[in-house]
């Protein structure tokens, strides 16, 4: 008999408990919008995190509540993005793909050296130590941070610049975050034209931190036949819902600042 | 109120679960390496915590001393802790979303933490009323917040230092815990009077 009353209060508690569960569940069910467990299921579900969101639950939670791009994850397949975007209302076929892009010029030949660093090899480091060893405080410090953190293997360090192989690139996004110097855009994959330097000092400072540094002379801001062009601070920048890549600014610019990035090397 | 001092002394420092009495070594080098996830962890093991000691001192004093099934406390309690913090987390969901979001994850991975389960054993042993029970939990889930804190503060200057190969990423943590866990030793030999 002894072994009755204890498999009865387990049992109970059990049974009490799931009565419990159950109940709460239902009068304390929230309604989540049925959309975002469909769009998960569209999602590929390996939760690579490459959307900057917390999986795919995270990116679909985002798609549906907040308005996210569907091509914002960067391992969907045409396809999937338009489903998704059936499945939204969203024009899915009008969608531009961005990539990243580097917007420096900050090679040895056209910037000098305010140090010998020498310390660990990463730029967040070395931009604690006086901004990094570069005589432009807003260039690219070269030590590949960037490279580390893409998951597509699609940035490379050439000439002591970060450069972002197009054709690799899936937009992701993750390499804009981790630059410490905020000189990584995303821009659409089909612009060529870039003002390819982050420099706001005045142009003679420009000019003497880096030989191809944007002086913000207004020249391509007055050639630019769409009106996409704009000098803010000392800074040419480039305004793609604008822009017809026409690359008159090109050829006006007297520091060869302005690149098509997509059809020639920049010369270094 | 001594009485309760001295009981938040003995769970944070002298007997502190993480470093002295090594329960919850998960989550403690599972999320330990942003502050941030290391403050969500901790708030969700002290409301947990806190939640557990009272619940199962009320099931072993209500329900097993009277029909003498003090053996059957471990299996109780893993059952009132589970079903617990399910219900917290439903009714959360529906009435404060902001701290269910808040906690997030970690409310459902405390669950099975021997932290939760090693103080309601702790309570039951060691005899404690309600009020101090109840404490004894708060007491316990604070001391894991610090060593949770102090240990994510360690890991985050860890990321930026050079470390020889072989030591990187896990090695170099848990030489590092075992130092922290040293430094508590020094705490064992005060007595409370």
């Amino acid at each position: 008999m002894s072994i009755v009353i204890p498999v009865a209060v387990v049992a109970g508690l059990g049974l009490f408990f799931g009565l419990c569960l159950s109940f709460a569940s239902r009068v304390f069910a929230v309604k989540t919008d049925e959309r975002i467990e469909k769009v998960r299921e569209l999602l590929p579900g390996v939760n690579c995190g490459a959307c900057g969101f917390s999986g795919c639950d995270g990116m679909a939670e985002a798609i549906v509540n907040r308005g996210v791009h569907p091509s914002k994850c960067p391992v969907n397949s045409q396809e999937t993005v338009s489903a998704i975007s059936r499945l939204m209302g969203l024009d899915g076929e009008s969608v531009t793909p961005m990539i990243a892009r580097v917007i420096c010029q900050g090679t040895p030949a056209n910037v000098d050296k305010k140090y010998d660093y020498q310390g660990l090899q990463d730029c967040h480091a070395a931009n604690q130590l006086a901004g990094g060893s570069s005589s432009c405080r807003y260039g690219c410090i070269g030590l590949g941070s960037c490279m580390r953190a893409c998951p597509f293997d699609a940035i490379e360090i050439e000439d002591g610049l970060a450069r972002i192989i197009p054709e690799k690139c899936k937009g992701c996004g993750i390499c804009v975050v981790e630059c410490p110097k905020g000189i990584i855009r995303m821009v659409p994959a089909d612009m060529g034209y870039t003002v390819l330097c982050a420099n706001r000092d005045k142009g003679v400072v420009a000019r003497k931190s880096c030989k191809v540094a944007c002086i913000g002379c207004m020249k391509c801001q007055k050639v630019c036949p769409a009106g996409a062009i704009t000098v803010e601070d000392n800074l040419a920048v480039i305004d793609y819902e604008k822009c017809e890549n026409c690359g008159k600014c090109e050829e006006v610019c007297p520091q060869s600042t302005i690149h098509d990035i997509l059809h020639e090397r920049v010369p270094a | 109120m001594k009485d309760l001092f001295s009981i938040l002394l003995l769970a944070m420092f002298i007997e502190n679960f993480v470093l002295s009495k090594f329960m919850g070594i998960c989550p403690f080098l599972g999320v330990s390496k942003k502050t941030s996830t290391a403050l969500g962890m901790s708030a969700a093991v002290v409301f947990v915590n806190t939640l557990a000691s009272a619940a199962t001192w009320l099931v072993n004093e209500y329900l097993l001393k009277p029909y003498e099934l003090e053996y059957l406390q471990t299996l109780a309690f893993i059952l009132v802790i589970a079903a617990l913090v399910q219900f917290v987390e439903i009714v959360l969901k529906k009435l404060v979303p902001p701290l269910y979001k808040a906690l997030g994850i970690y409310l459902p991975l405390i669950t099975t933490n021997c932290a939760v389960l090693g103080s309601a054993l702790l309570n039951v042993e060691r005899n404690y009323t309600f009020i101090q029970a109840v404490f004894f939990g708060f007491s316990a889930g604070l001391g894991f917040t610090m060593a949770l804190i102090l240990f994510s503060a360690i890991r985050e200057r860890l990321e930026t230092c050079d470390i020889p190969e072989a030591f990187k990423g896990m090695p170099i943590t848990l030489i590092a815990a075992s130092l922290v866990s040293v430094a508590f030793v020094g705490f064992s030999e005060l007595v409370i009077k």
